[in-house]
């Protein structure tokens, strides 16, 4: 693709991407584009490292071949110094919240405001609340981390991870472990702050209906490889046995049930242990 | 963050008590209070035997301690033991003619060198010797030497 | 034979890889100090978690320790007839071995199991990648201060815990068994020099200090983020500060005292 529209409508690259861990491929070749502005969701099962991508993405980790350039800076390429800026314009929001335990909520929301800027108390205070009343956790400041459910955490892992308005945001699993109710309200959340706060937002999931409901765009991976790609509506379509037994949650199909054994009936005939 | 005042005044405590406890080991435990090791001067003497002395023995007059040996060598044409000993400067004023002699504490304790006063007007000064001495007394000598004495008045 | 020479050879390769990943660890911390100094108030929690939360165990063991000198020295000292010298004898084992080991012993107990659990469990709960992700960098901000305050502290106990202990040894030889207080007093100034043991001791509790905080804060950011692998690093802090501390001790005492 020419480089001129990858500056405007590309805010990250990845081109030829492999990375392993140990013997096993964990990406093998892969190359996608993510849409300035819109939501993109990265799906696959478990084990597929979709959130080793996100933390390539973010600098934490190295690929053995290929590039990622995000906002057109080539992330492996950068000094500690420059890399460290561009994390400031990305949020990321960890699986588990990873917020710091030793500090309440209005504390950890205040964190990267707190290490980045020289701002005043008072405007601090202003900007956190705003953040928390984002999502409606303003009345839970004074609460510590571990006084939250799984839900509320994420919520205000979130309002920190828009402390610093970011150009985009990595939500690694955001769905996974929700009740219906705090799952419902992460979705309108992820969709209304990419609209209101005019955020690019990438999405590791393997939640199908939620994400399908406000992905724009959507890469399957599996087997370090891309096995499709599109809008929600052109994958449902998709002529791809693999990508149908995804998004449907068939048992069997292309990936069978069985993990790989030898004959059932053998293995049960055979007495001794092995 | 949150930062407390109690966190403080805990923390302010704790440095206090520390460094309280530094300056209790330092004057009240060793010998920091006592001594000074920057105003001294050092005299030396010839001992026939030094004994059990070792540097660091104290030198004392009447009892008090004004001083350490600071170096134990050999002659090797006269075979003395040539002892150096660092006096504290405020002790300036000992005679020129005063006498050294090497004394255990107690029976079985560590030896030390026993400045007497003389009478004469001039003092000691930093590198002159004192000319009378009396060696360590080597108690496997005295017991041999009494051993001797009482068979030979047998 | 060859599969001996194997493992031998694996586990050299990856106690090499662990050696080089501590020290660049240190390292790291140690450019970190930079960004503490401007920021007090993170140095002050750590001494609060660090040193006065060991302050009790540190006094209290002290006194004891103290006391049994004091009970032990006045028996074996009394059959010569120098109980004089017990005084000598509790403030030069205090002063010279027992107040920095025991200190550093009880320190890696204390504060540095807890670190490597809490630095162990910030790992495992993403804490420290989502600060990373934050662009701060955790190493700077968590484990430069933790570092600092460790290595301050341990000289402070240390005093504590031989100061304690004399008095200790003085309430149970002067105060129980009757040995004289003059005597107890000139005699441990006579024989105690500052230059020599005071300040010597100070030297291997600040050397203590560093390796206990070093090997504790080390495990725990090399802590496989499971929650066995949390339990064993803190296991390995507790065994490998023992080790090192006894183990540089020796040097220490050695290079100090001996004429070895």
């Amino acid at each position: 693709m020419p480089n001129s529209e990858s500056a405007t409508n590309h805010i990250v690259s990845v081109k030829n991407l492999s990375f392993s861990r140990g013997s096993r491929k964990i990406f093998d070749d892969i190359s996608l584009d993510i849409q300035r502005g819109k939501v993109t969701a990265i799906m696959g099962p478990s084990g597929t490292g979709k959130t080793t991508l996100l933390k390539l993405i973010g600098g934490q980790l190295y690929p053995d071949a290929g590039e990622i350039w995000v906002d057109d800076q080539n992330v492996h390429r950068l000094k500690t110094r420059d890399l460290y800026s561009l994390r400031k314009r990305m949020g990321m929001l960890f699986q588990s919240g990873a917020l710091l335990t030793d500090m309440n909520v209005y504390d950890n929301v205040a964190f990267p405001l707190r290490e980045h800027t020289h701002l005043p108390e008072s405007m601090i205070r202003t900007l956190v609340l705003m953040k928390l009343h984002a999502v409606g956790l303003r009345g839970a400041r004074h609460l510590m981390p571990n006084e939250l459910s799984g839900g509320m955490a994420r919520r205000v892992a979130l309002a920190r991870a828009i402390a610093l308005d970011p150009m985009m945001i990595m939500y690694d699993e955001p769905f996974t472990g929700q009740d219906p109710i705090s799952m419902g309200a992460l979705v309108h959340l992820i969709k209304s702050l990419n609209t209101t706060l005019r955020l690019t937002s990438i999405i590791v999931s393997h939640d199908v209906q939620e994400t399908a409901a406000i992905a724009d765009y959507i890469y399957v991976l599996s087997d370090g490889k891309i096995v499709g790609h599109g809008t929600p509506t052109q994958l449902a379509q998709s002529d791809s046995a693999w990508v149908q037994q995804f998004m449907n949650g068939d048992a069997d199909g292309p990936v069978h049930f069985h993990y790989p054994a030898r004959d059932y009936l053998d293995d049960l005939l055979t007495s001794r242990h092995s | 963050m949150q930062h407390s005042k109690t966190q403080d005044t805990l923390v302010g405590l704790f440095v206090a008590t520390g460094i309280a406890a530094l300056f209790y080991m330092a004057l009240q435990v060793s010998n920091l209070g006592t001594y000074s090791s920057n105003d001294s001067y050092t005299v030396t003497a010839r001992f026939q035997n030094s004994g059990g002395l070792k540097v660091k023995s104290p030198v004392s007059v009447a009892g008090v301690r004004i001083g350490r040996v600071s170096s134990i060598t050999l002659d090797k044409a006269s075979h003395e033991a040539v002892v150096q000993m660092r006096i504290e400067s405020q002790y300036d004023n000992l005679p020129e003619d005063s006498g050294a002699s090497i004394y255990t504490a107690g029976l079985l304790g560590e030896q030390y060198i026993s400045i007497d006063p003389g009478a004469s007007d001039d003092y000691l000064k930093d590198k002159s010797q004192i000319d009378i001495t009396s060696s360590a007394i080597v108690l496997e000598e005295m017991i041999g030497k009494f051993m001797m004495n009482k068979a030979e008045g047998k | 034979m060859l599969e001996f020479l194997e493992s031998l050879g694996k586990i050299t390769r990856h106690s090499f890889a662990k050696l080089g990943r501590a020290t660049f660890f240190l390292l790291h911390a140690l450019t970190g100090m930079r960004e503490i100094l401007p920021r007090p108030n993170l140095l002050i929690k750590q001494l609060y978690s660090i040193g006065v939360l060991s302050f009790l165990i540190i006094t209290i063991s002290g006194l004891f320790v103290g006391m049994v000198l004091g009970l032990q020295g006045f028996n074996i000292l009394s059959d010569f007839g120098a109980e004089e010298s017990l005084g000598v004898m509790v403030a030069a084992s205090l002063v010279r071995e027992l107040g920095p080991v025991v200190s550093a012993l009880l320190f890696a107990g204390r504060a540095g199991s807890a670190l490597t659990a809490e630095i162990g469990l910030m790992k495992a709960t993403e804490q420290l990648s989502g600060m990373e992700m934050m662009a701060v960098d955790p190493i700077n901000r968590i484990i430069s201060p933790r570092f600092l305050a460790g290595f301050l502290s341990m000289p402070l106990l240390a005093a504590l815990f031989s100061a304690i202990g004399v008095m200790g040894g003085h309430l149970v030889g002067v105060g129980m068994l009757g040995v004289d207080d003059g005597a107890f007093w000139a005699q441990m100034q006579a024989n105690i020099d500052f230059r020599e043991d005071i300040v010597n001791g100070i030297i291997k509790s600040v050397v203590f200090g560093f390796v206990v905080s070093w090997i504790a804060l080390f495990e725990g950011y090399d802590a496989i983020p499971t929650s066995e692998g949390v339990s064993r690093a803190t296991t390995r802090t507790v065994v490998n500060s023992a080790f090192s501390v006894l183990g540089l001790d020796f040097i220490l005492t050695a290079l100090m005292f001996g004429d070895i």
